[in-house]
């Protein structure tokens, strides 16, 4: 059930980046380029997904539970610290580069475009080493941290 | 400031915002989850169990997305090494600043989150300045 509920999700969200124009990099770029011929139509997007976002994310924080019963996972960390700023600083550096964020280029790749295939599979490279990094660097500082 | 009014699509972006925003919240209220794609994507990483059939599945639900529906035709003009670059930064970005424009952008700023406002911030501001070094000083 729960897989159901999140393929569905998924399959609506992909629509809905193909429907906006987010899986095309020149929009996306068009879009980020405000001193060239600027392209709003992302405003929109965001602008689209914030409105029904806002209700059900505030409908989600009443509640205690899924309406299935399960439980709510909501974000609880508030912390703004250097990882934050520097880790979307680099994402955005990216994102401008070649007009790819994570969902549009999964949903391109899977549109059988041969470059958003480059995209991802140097994407989930990036993932990676940011795992095997964290492994190595950070985990020893908590284990350290946590008995001393 | 020139507007590109060729490319500029009010209707249809705003529709396909509203069905990105119909998606998170049937994941968040359905599922109890944050339809944030590199946090689902990433987390496959890092497995734990009950934690990668929902995230598969989410992740089938985006691959499945063209065969309902094309978009329109893609303008990729970044070269291979653009491309290998591009997504090196946004894999070690997105996980390390914790979300990318899905999970930060649209699930943390519908939650009114300042945590998702700084990130989202952030990632606006350098890909502004990113694109205007591609497209006016390279």
């Amino acid at each position: 059930m729960k897989a159901l509920m999140a393929f569905l999700a998924g399959l609506v969200f992909g629509v809905g980046l193909l429907v906006s124009g987010m899986t095309d990099p020149g929009k996306v770029i068009g879009f980020l380029d405000v001193a060239g011929a600027w392209d709003p139509s992302l405003a929109f997007v965001m602008g689209g997904a914030v409105l029904i976002g806002f209700f059900a994310f505030r409908l989600a924080g009443r509640r205690a539970k899924t309406f299935f019963g399960g439980v709510l996972h909501l974000p609880n960390n508030r912390d703004i610290d250097k990882r934050l700023v520097a880790g979307s600083v680099v994402f955005g550096v990216g994102w401008g580069l070649a007009g790819f964020c994570p969902g549009p280029a999964l949903v391109s790749f899977a549109s059988g475009q041969a470059k958003a295939a480059i995209f991802v599979a140097a994407m989930l490279a990036g993932m990676l080493i940011y795992t095997a990094a964290d492994r190595l660097i950070h985990e020893p500082r908590r284990r350290a941290r946590q008995s001393g | 400031m020139t507007i590109d009014w060729t490319h500029f699509t009010p209707w249809t972006s705003l529709a396909g915002g509203v069905l990105i925003g119909i998606a998170a919240a049937m994941l968040v209220l359905l599922n109890g989850r944050i339809a944030g794609v590199s946090g689902i994507v990433g987390g496959l990483f890092t497995p734990r169990h009950g934690e990668i059939a929902w995230r598969l599945a989410f992740i089938a639900g985006l691959l499945a997305a063209p065969v309902l529906i094309s978009g329109s035709m893609p303008r990729i003009d970044a070269s291979f090494g653009t491309l290998v670059v591009a997504g090196l930064l946004v894999g070690v970005g997105t996980s390390y600043g914790s979300g990318c424009t899905s999970g930060h952008g649209v699930c943390g700023l519908s939650r009114l989150s300042p945590r998702s406002l700084a990130a989202t911030a952030a990632f606006m501001v350098a890909g502004i300045a990113t694109a205007f070094v591609v497209r006016h000083l390279a």
